[in-house]
């Protein structure tokens, strides 16, 4: 029995919960099977999936862990739809509900898909502060907390958005570059190199738009939208997409009258 | 079977395994650091911190305040040697992660804004808005990447840590992707697994806190300290568990009885007029005692006392505490704006652990923890909120520039021996996975666990209920080693993962148990019906747990004094 906090008890409701199966020593394709499962008025989706594992089959194989919609695991297709389970409500959904891994990504099992092409793309725009110059300076204020930098709140407000990022993936799966171009960076990474961008503490600009300007990234996004339509967090990686966009033109357009900036060092 | 050499492992990828990560990469470029986690970094727990971290930063502050608070916090438990060297770390290493991008909310100056918390006497924990640990964790995760020296085995369960000669010299990692054992070696291992919580049922904890780290060590015959103190944050949803920060109190919010009373004034325990803004362990206490008096709220979770932010405003709740806002309409229908949120306290944080020194050090060679999983102790019988971030950092790296420094005078051990012994523990895990032949369900172990830590290890505690715990969690140690499995596939067995776990959650819950029963006082977090007073005379001391076949074997350390004596702990 549940309920809201503190309303009525509801008796739980049958729902019919449809899980996507694959297990690649043993299936050549993947397959469904379906739960009957009593599921409790104030469930979110990840619920069901959890009493499935715990009461009526222990193989089906799954990632989750805080259950408060921050840690980013749990993504899944609900209904066709990319979705953090543990913040979807399973009482939006009819008696039958079905459950699938994040689209466009390869199934390692079940409902658990590969994430190594995403920490790549991650990777690929630097995401660290990154200074013109390694200064003697800075180095010292790495030691000293009056040397923290000074941020005003607008200069904060720049990139704060952008820096929410839970790193989920639903945007990857509902963005139909990806779906057609695997190697196109895609919104969640283009967000983070520029929410680096935008962070009055970082001069590392001139080299992420250099990332920017090459192929497979934010020329190839065609401003569908859907990535911020899906964000959990509502970070709107579309935004972001589209002022890097921007910026990455401006710099080039730069670069032809001015000479080109110091990038610093490698790192 | 393969065996990859490092120069240090650390195990666990939160706070306190990053900052190592990274101290040890900058500390020697040519160094090869391996980072071993069982998820991804961004997963882990450190993520749903939510108030603050604290370091001093003000005018008006300093570190011997600090440092007073911490140890006063500790209901005078905590090591003062190690808290003093905390609190003067702090403030540097707050500083870097400011340097590496943390967005850290700011005053109008452009400065790090800094807010109240409790046990605090003034503002010193810095804030990113309601969400530092999901900050902090991802510009850690975010700064380890451009350090090419670090290499990650994302998705590697570590099962057991491979000693030789007496010496720790790495582990043996199931790849839960492959299901294959590797053997990951290195001249030392730090251990940064954070705590344990999930071996209670009502508990902010992610799933995945179940206490490997210090299961790992304590299996080693590393002894487990203070394993007695759990944190029962005052303020958690019914139901889920989840997390309301204490910064709610913070930036002025009240918490309230069934009368709409704000109890807490009659309790004595605020920092001056500000009666919300006592330690966790006082104000846990004083909404049992106003539930048990009858003027709590009744729901299909318990009983519950209400959380008011209302008369912040919407404006000072968008803008200081948007996180907690979400949370509470997603997962109890309240809006904070309007209506007060419903909260009870919850299992939080664990104070004890793999007993180290002020280096991160455990007393096997080649053997270092930090964060959670450690006990060094600054924590005592009760942390203070908006420690324990910089706790992660600070020990965090204290324990690699140590873990470094004795790698260089170690030597590598032999291949065979440490290959030898993953491939024992490879066997024995074979044996496990799709294991038909048992008779227990993991599921209905991990139930009972949990009932068995609830009744026993509240808030509140007594001897019978102490000491049936002690009985019944003996008993479920002989149980969880006839676990029937069903899933006999190798690729991302995640059943095989959680049979692993809840084997550490059973020892660790057992040795929290014989700690807590053999306490008889109360001190901080522990506190007895029965014995209701602290005793300095018989038990300021730090209780270390060994392993031992039959069950946990207990012994003293002294605690570490000498600038602050102890006294009455008012506030």
């Amino acid at each position: 029995m549940s309920s809201t906090n503190t309303g009525e008890a509801i008796p739980p409701t049958q729902k019919t919960i449809i899980i996507t199966r694959f297990d690649p020593d043993k299936d050549e394709v993947p397959r469904k099977q379906e739960y009957s499962v009593p599921c409790e008025d104030n469930w979110k989706v990840l619920d069901a999936v959890n009493f499935i594992k715990d009461e009526l089959d222990a193989t089906v194989s799954y990632r989750w862990s805080c259950r408060m919609a921050v840690c980013g695991s749990c993504g899944m297709m609900v209904n066709g739809e990319p979705k953090l389970t543990c913040k979807t409500s399973l009482k939006e959904y009819g008696d039958r509900v079905d459950i699938e891994p994040l689209a466009n990504f390869p199934i390692v099992r079940d409902l658990v898909v590969e994430l190594d092409g995403f920490m790549h793309k991650f990777e690929a725009v630097k995401p660290w502060i990154k200074r013109a110059k390694e200064k003697a300076e800075d180095k010292a204020a790495l030691h000293d907390t009056k040397l923290t930098f000074s941020q005003s709140t607008e200069e904060l407000g720049n990139f704060k958005q952008f820096s929410m990022c839970i790193n989920c993936m639903l945007c990857y799966s509902a963005c139909p570059v990806v779906a057609n171009e695997p190697d196109f960076l895609g919104p969640a990474a283009i967000a983070l190199g520029h929410r680096y961008n935008m962070d009055s503490r970082d001069e590392g600009n001139a080299e992420r738009n250099e990332i920017f300007r090459g192929e497979g990234t934010v020329f190839s996004c065609s401003f569908a939208n859907e990535c911020s339509e899906v964000c959990p967090k509502n970070v709107d990686p579309a935004a972001a997409v589209n002022q890097a966009k921007f910026e990455a033109v401006i710099d080039w357009a730069k670069g032809l009258v001015l000479p080109s900036p110091s990038s610093g060092g490698s790192n | 079977m393969e065996i990859t050499r490092h120069d240090i492992v650390i195990v666990g990828g939160g706070g306190a395994g990053l900052r190592a990560a990274i101290e040890a990469a900058e500390n020697n470029p040519t160094a090869s650091i391996a980072l071993v986690s069982k998820v991804y970094p961004m997963r882990s727990h450190t993520v749903s911190a939510e108030g603050g971290a604290a370091a001093v930063a003000r005018e008006d502050d300093s570190l011997e305040l600090h440092g007073f608070d911490t140890v006063k916090g500790s209901d005078f438990l905590g090591d003062q040697d190690a808290i003093q060297y905390f609190v003067q770390e702090a403030p540097k290493e707050l500083a870097l992660l400011e340097n590496w991008g943390c967005p850290f909310s700011r005053n109008e100056d452009g400065s790090v804004a800094t807010r109240a918390f409790g046990g605090m006497t003034t503002k010193r924990t810095w804030y990113a808005t309601d969400k530092i640990g999901f900050h902090m964790l991802h510009a850690l995760f975010q700064q380890s990447m451009r350090y090419k020296n670090i290499v990650r085995y994302d998705e590697f369960f570590v099962s057991k840590l491979l000693v030789d000669d007496g010496v720790c010299r790495g582990v043996a990692a199931l790849d839960i992707r492959t299901g294959e054992y590797e053997a990951i070696v290195g001249r030392a291992v730090i251990l940064t697994t954070g705590g344990g919580g999930k071996i209670f049922p009502f508990t902010t904890n992610g799933t995945i806190k179940t206490g490997d780290g210090m299961a790992l060590a304590y299996r080693a015959g590393v002894p487990l300290k203070d394993m007695e103190f759990v944190q029962y944050h005052p303020t958690g949803l019914p139901g889920t568990g989840i997390l309301i920060t204490e910064a709610t109190r913070g930036e002025g919010g009240y918490l309230r009885n069934s009368k709409g009373e704000r109890f807490l004034v009659d309790y004595d325990y605020g920092v001056g007029n500000k009666a919300e803004l006592g330690p966790r362990d006082m104000i846990s206490r004083a909404i049992v005692q106003e539930i048990e008096a009858g003027r709590g709220l009744s729901g299909p979770y318990g009983e519950y006392v209400h959380l008011d932010l209302t008369h912040l405003g919407a404006d000072t709740i968008n803008a200081k505490l948007p996180f907690v806002r979400e949370l509470a309409k997603t997962y109890v229908g309240v809006d904070p704006v309007t209506d007060p949120i419903p909260i009870r306290p919850v299992v939080h944080y664990m104070m004890g652990g793999v007993d180290t020194d002020i280096h991160g050090a455990t007393e096997m060679p080649g053997l270092y923890a930090a964060g959670e999983t450690a006990c060094v102790s600054i924590n005592g019988a009760n942390r203070l909120g908006s420690n324990s971030l910089t706790e992660c950092l600070v020990f965090g790296a204290a324990a690699a520039r140590h873990a470094m420094e004795f790698s260089q005078g170690s030597s590598n051990g032999s291949d065979a021996a440490l290959l030898a012994q993953v491939e024992e523990e490879a066997g024995r895990v074979e044996n496990l996975r799709g294991r038909k032949k048992g008779g227990e369900k993991i599921s209905e172990i991990r139930r009972e666990l949990n009932a068995v830590m609830e009744t026993g290890y509240g808030v509140y505690r007594q001897q019978d209920t102490m000491q049936a715990g002690v009985g019944a969690v003996a008993q479920l140690r002989g149980r969880v080693a006839d676990l029937r499995l069903e899933d006999d596939s190798k690729v991302f067995n995640t059943e095989l993962i959680t049979a692993l776990e809840l084997t550490n959650m059973v020892e660790v819950a057992e040795v929290l148990a014989v700690s807590a029963a053999h306490r008889k006082e109360s001190r901080g977090a522990h506190t007895c019906r029965d014995f209701t007073t602290r005793d300095d005379e018989n038990y300021l001391y730090h209780t270390m747990a060994n392993h031992d076949p039959a069950g946990p074997r207990l012994g003293k350390k002294d605690v570490v004094l000498g600038k602050w004596e102890p006294e009455e702990r008012k506030y």
